[in-house]
Formats: structure tokens, sequence, C-alpha cells
């Protein structure tokens, strides 16, 4: 089926906006003034927004500590999220949160997660609302694959089925959790995890966004319809450290570069929308020009957006005691 | 003797201990890291912070075992396989992770020894970060040793400066029943003079790193080296002040904190956990029981406010405990009129 164009367009700049958010803060961090840990998800775009571009503001998505792609594909506003990052007062999260716990549920991002296996879990929840106010969403989990080895994930996978849910768990497996690889630390398969489960899978290339979007469509259409929870996994690989600081000694050194040269969704994405006449290459360029100069005014106003005071210290502990 | 820091005094526990004994095995994620790796490079990290470096290559993959990311499964491992003739010392990385896996040392490993009549034995040993003040938000930053404290069974410790670590976790490792042992994460990098051979510091011995006659402080872990750094200032301006890490908050020391009481008539406590039901609570309770006729003053808490741990910078140093806040603490039961006492 043909992805309109204007999907395509918001795509590509969604995957843009993404890689030059996570260089920039590559770049950032290494000055030291971004506090806390900071995981970044250059590489991995196109999963994020080949998902997400199958979605409405109403479906709902949890993510993880590698969460900055995820929001920024749900349409989390980015100014909010580089202020955010910086711990500011103007961050999505007033600066309480941080890179890791990003979330803006009206926006259907129910948060990015420091606690790995932790979305799973929400996402069941988030689906029966989606079930039981009959509102017609569905509920999307992206969960890594060391997090697809949490008894939380795998019992989210059995209750999703048993309760017949409008959910969907993205699988996003770069081969690693933390510096230990899925071939070690991931007995059996995906595949064999969803039949366990009595659910369909589905699989991609998760540098192509327009494998990753189809399925995603697939697996999305499934679980609107009532027919229960979907798996889709997503083969990926990370271009930097676990978090900003690793040095990767555990990944064979031309790892990372390979797949810089060879599974680059942006470039496959210009790649096949100039074969196929799909866009004009000006119109991508047009865009990364613009993504520059918002990621640009982004980080210059969250560098000079106020602290948060002393009494938001005590602010929403609860909402009302 | 020689300097080290507070990650190498428990790196050399941990290797001191698995030569002395070959039952003493290590498990957790990443405490070696790079298995499966595509560089081939075994022991890449030695835990996140590199705590356990070195340990795979000398004792190898039978007692040195990376771990699925599932707390669950091999917390509860390592209690398995502590009541079944292992000496496990099992890493969670940070503290907070044991929303993942409390049933395991809540419902199990802290109960078999009663549950069974006294036929158990569960040498388990689970080390785990803790602390804010690195800007690691909400999920990563509690200081959890009340929780465990209040689960009858385990033992708690919680070591203030490289030496102690080193003393406390070898006497964890030997101790036959199940200990948590937690390390505050802005310490790693502490250095101080620490004997190279094994030795043991008693759990249930409170060590007071100063005496004095006006105030006694309490403080745990992290806080012990700013409530020295408050009474270094106190001092200065004439007020004389004890200070007492208990190390264990079960075992708990309650007999020298009475007599420090006794000695002083004051007390502030010092403690970095979330305010409810904390140690601070717990040694007020005690003290305001057993040694409230020597109490000169009202005795004070320095803890933190009852919210999550903020992200922020200055949000996070609002919510600290620090020297400031422990000097002022001193001073304020100092002013406050003293109660006769007979
Ligand atoms: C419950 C829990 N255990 C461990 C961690 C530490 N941790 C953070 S990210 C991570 C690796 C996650 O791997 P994966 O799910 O594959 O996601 P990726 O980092 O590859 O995106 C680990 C172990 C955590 N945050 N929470
Ligand atoms: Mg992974």
């Amino acid at each position: 089926m043909q992805i309109s164009r204007e999907t395509l367009l918001r795509s590509y700049r969604a995957m843009r906006t993404i890689r030059a958010f996570e260089e920039r803060l590559h770049r950032e961090f290494a000055t030291g003034e971004i506090p806390g840990f900071v995981h970044l998800y250059c590489g991995e775009e196109a999963s994020a927004v080949g998902v997400c571009a199958n979605l409405t503001e109403q479906d709902t998505i949890a993510s993880t500590h590698r969460g900055h792609g995820h929001c920024i594909a749900k349409g989390v506003d980015v100014g909010g999220m580089m202020a955010e990052i910086y711990g500011r007062k103007t961050g999505v999260c007033r600066g309480k949160g941080g890179s890791m716990h990003i979330a803006d549920l009206s926006k259907g991002m129910l948060g990015a997660n420091g606690i790995v296996g932790g979305g799973p879990p929400l996402i069941c929840g988030a689906a029966l609302s989606h079930k039981v106010l009959k509102d017609n969403g569905v509920a999307v989990a992206f969960y890594g694959d060391g997090a697809s080895n949490e008894g939380t994930t795998l019992e989210s996978l059995n209750l999703a089925s048993v309760w017949h849910l409008p959910a969907v768990f993205v699988v996003e497996d770069n081969g690693y959790g933390e510096a230990t690889g899925s071939s070690y630390a991931c007995a059996g398969t995906q595949k064999d995890r969803a039949a366990g489960f009595g659910m369909p899978y589905m699989e991609c290339d998760g540098s192509d966004f327009f494998a990753v979007h189809d399925a995603a469509r697939d697996a999305i259409d499934h679980a609107r319809s009532g027919k229960g929870p979907v798996m889709l996994h997503v083969h990926l690989e990370r271009w930097y450290g676990h978090f900003e600081g690793d040095s990767m000694s555990y990944r064979a050194p031309n790892e990372v570069a390979d797949a810089k040269k060879n599974h680059d969704c942006l470039e496959s994405f210009r790649e096949r929308a100039g074969q196929d006449k799909l866009l004009e290459l000006s119109a991508l360029d047009e865009i990364d020009a613009a993504v520059a100069d918002e990621i640009e005014s982004a980080v210059e106003a969250a560098k000079q957006a106020p602290w948060p005071e002393e009494a938001d210290l005590m602010a929403d502990v609860y909402v009302k005691i | 003797m020689s300097k080290k820091s507070f990650r190498q005094a428990i790196n050399e526990a941990l290797r001191q201990e698995m030569r002395r004994d070959p039952t003493v095995v290590l498990m957790g994620e990443d405490v070696a890291g790079g298995q499966g790796g595509s560089s081939g490079v075994k022991d890449a990290w030695g835990g996140v912070l590199g705590v356990t470096k070195g340990l795979l290559t000398e004792f190898g993959e039978n007692r040195v075992l990376d771990t699925p990311i599932s707390e669950a499964s091999y917390i509860g491992a390592a209690a398995g396989a502590a009541a079944t003739g292992l000496r496990p010392v099992a890493e969670l990385m940070f503290v907070d992770f044991v929303g993942c896996c409390l049933d395991q040392i809540m419902n199990q490993a802290a109960k078999f020894r009663y549950m069974f009549g006294g036929k158990a034995r569960t040498p388990l040993v689970i080390r785990a970060m803790y602390g804010a003040g690195f800007n690691a938000a909400a999920q990563h930053s509690q200081a959890l040793y009340p929780l465990f404290t209040h689960i009858p069974g385990l033992k708690v410790v919680v070591p203030s400066s490289p030496y102690e670590a080193k003393g406390l976790l070898i006497e964890a490792i030997r101790d036959d029943d199940p200990v948590i042992f937690l390390e505050n994460k802005v310490m790693y990098d502490d250095v101080e003079d620490v004997p190279d051979e094994a030795y043991t510091i008693p759990f249930g011995e409170a060590n007071l790193t100063r005496e004095g006659d006006d105030v006694t402080i309490v403080a745990i872990g992290r806080m012990v080296g700013m409530a020295n750094e408050a009474a270094d200032r106190l001092a200065k301006q004439g007020i004389s002040c004890t200070v007492l890490d208990p190390r264990t908050t079960f075992p708990l020391d309650e007999q020298t904190i009475l007599e420090c009481v006794e000695d002083t008539g004051r007390l502030v406590i010092v403690d970095e956990s979330s305010p409810r039901c904390n140690m601070a609570c717990d040694i007020s309770a005690l003290v305001a029981e057993q040694a409230f006729g020597a109490l000169k003053a009202p005795i004070r808490r320095v803890v933190p406010p009852h919210t999550p741990v903020p992200f922020s910078t200055p949000l996070e140093n609002l919510y600290m405990p620090n020297a400031d806040k422990i000097e002022a603490a001193v001073k304020a039961v100092m002013m406050q009129k003293t109660r006769e006492v007979a």
C-alpha cells in the first residue's frame, strides 16, 4: 500500500530530528553540561518512526531508558525535551524527570522508563483502557532485547493474550543489553516466545523505514481490529555506547562503522525516495536544514531557560493531600 | 596498608574471599560484561561502574556469572544457591531495581530460617548502589535501607568509607544470614588507607568517628562524611560533637547510641532515606523510649523531604542532606532551651 506524501515527509522529518537531537546530545554530553545518564537512539530511528507513523495521538506508547526517539516520533515537543534533559523548569517534566523519564500523556506517551521491563505491564493497562473505553485505540510497548528477559515482559505477553488486548509488543533488538550480547542472554527466539503466548509474530529490518512501516501497519491493524496482541520484532543496531561514556570494548571495532555505512535508515530512505520518485531530494534537504535550526534553537533555549525553584521540590508528589 | 578507593576496596574484598572459599560465587548484570559481544572481549565492564573488574579473568565463568536482565530469577537463584551450599554475592546494580525481585528477598531468603524451624542457612549477600547526588533521578537514586531493615531475617550494611567497605563486605560474605550490602554510588572514588590483607568488621558495632561533649550525631553511609565535616566546623565554633556511624542498620548497636546520648544529652540523626519510617525515626524512637531522661533538647532529624528524588541539580541539592544542614541542626539543638535533667 502506498504511503502518503505527507506521511513520508513527516516521517523523514521525525527521523532526521531524532538523529540531529541525539548527535547534538552526544557532543553536548562530552562538554559535561548535561547531568545524569543519557542513552542515545541513533541508528534506531526508523523503528520508532515507522511504528508511530501508524498511530494516532490517541494511541498510547510506552518507552524505555533509550526513549528520546519514541518521544519525538510520538510528537512530544522537542524544545521541551531538550529543556528537560538540561534539568530546566521549562522541560516537559519541569526538570524533575530528565532524559530517562520524559513523558507526555497528552500525546499518548506514557513515559521513557528507568526500569528495564517497566513498560510492557503499563501497556497492558493502557490497552485495557482503550478496550473498556471503546476509543478504538491501541497501546504499543517498545522494549529491548534485554528487557525481553524480564519477568514483567513475559507476564505481560501472557496477560495481553489472556485478556485479548489491543496491544503491540515491539521488541527493539539491537543485539545488546548494556555490554551483554543477546546471543548470550536470550534463550530461544522472540518468534517462539510470541508463539508460546499464542500471538502472531512479525519481524522486520529496523534500518529500513518502509519495512518497519509496513510490518507495523499490519501489526497495529491486527490489534486495532480486535484480534488481540501481536509481537513485532525489529532488528536494529545502536550506534553509540549503551550510555554516554561507554567505550564499547565488547563490540568488534568495525561493527558500528559498518552499521553507519550500510544500515543508515536516513540514507536508505533518501535512496528509496529518489529511486521510486516518491519525493524530491530537495524537499528532504530542506527538512534537514529546518531540523538543524530547530535543534540549535532547542539547545540555545534550554541553556537559557530558568532552573526549577524551591517550591517545585514539594509540588506534585500527590494530586491532593 | 595502601591507599585504595571504595571501588578497589570492594573488589579486593570479593577477590580475597573468592580465593579463600571456592563456594563464593558472583552473579549480576554485566558483573563481567562482554558475553556474546562481537569483539570477544570478556570482562569488558566489571559491573556498570567497574567494581568487579578482573574477577572473571581470575575465577572463570563458573564463579563469575553474567545474568540476563531478569532480577527476579537471578536474585532468587542466589537465594536458592545460598540455601543449598554456595555463598553467592549477587549484584543488583541499582537498589531501586529491588522492585523487580523483592519477593525473592522478602518472602524467600529472609524467611527461610525462621519458617523452616531453624533448619536453613542462607549465606547470601546482595550488593547494590544507593543514594542521590548523581542526577540519576527518581528510579536510580533511592536510599532503601529502611525497607530492608524492616524485614526480619535480613541484615543490612551501609558502609561509610573504603576501609569500612572492605571489612564489612568480608564479614557479610562470611555471615550465614542474608545480608543486603549497600554502596553509595557517589563514594566509589573516595580514597583512604585500607589494609592489604583480609579483615572483618563485626556487624552491630557502631564506630565513633569522633567523640565530643555537646551533641551526638548519628549518621548513616555517605552521611558520616558530611557529619564529620559539619563537626569540624562546629568545633571551631566551640561546639563539640560525637559522630556515630552505626555501620549496620540491622543489627543496630542500640547500646552505643544510648550511651552517647546519655553523655551528650542531645541527638541529631542524619539519614538520606525518605523521611517516613526511616532510620532517623527508628533511632528517635529508641532514644525517646530508653534515654528520654538524658535528653536536654528535642531530637532533630536531618532528612530529605517526602518526595521522589528530583532530577534537576538545584532540586537535588535542596533535597539532599549536607554539612550545612547538619551544622544548622546541631546549632538549633544547642540553642534549644535546656531541659532540667535530673
Ligand atoms: C530493572 C532494571 N534492571 C537493570 C537496569 C539497568 N539497565 C539499564 S538499560 C539496560 C540494558 C537494557 O537492554 P535492552 O532492553 O536491550 O535495551 P537497549 O539498551 O539495548 O536499548 C540495563 C541492564 C535497569 N535500568 N532496570
Ligand atoms: Mg538491546
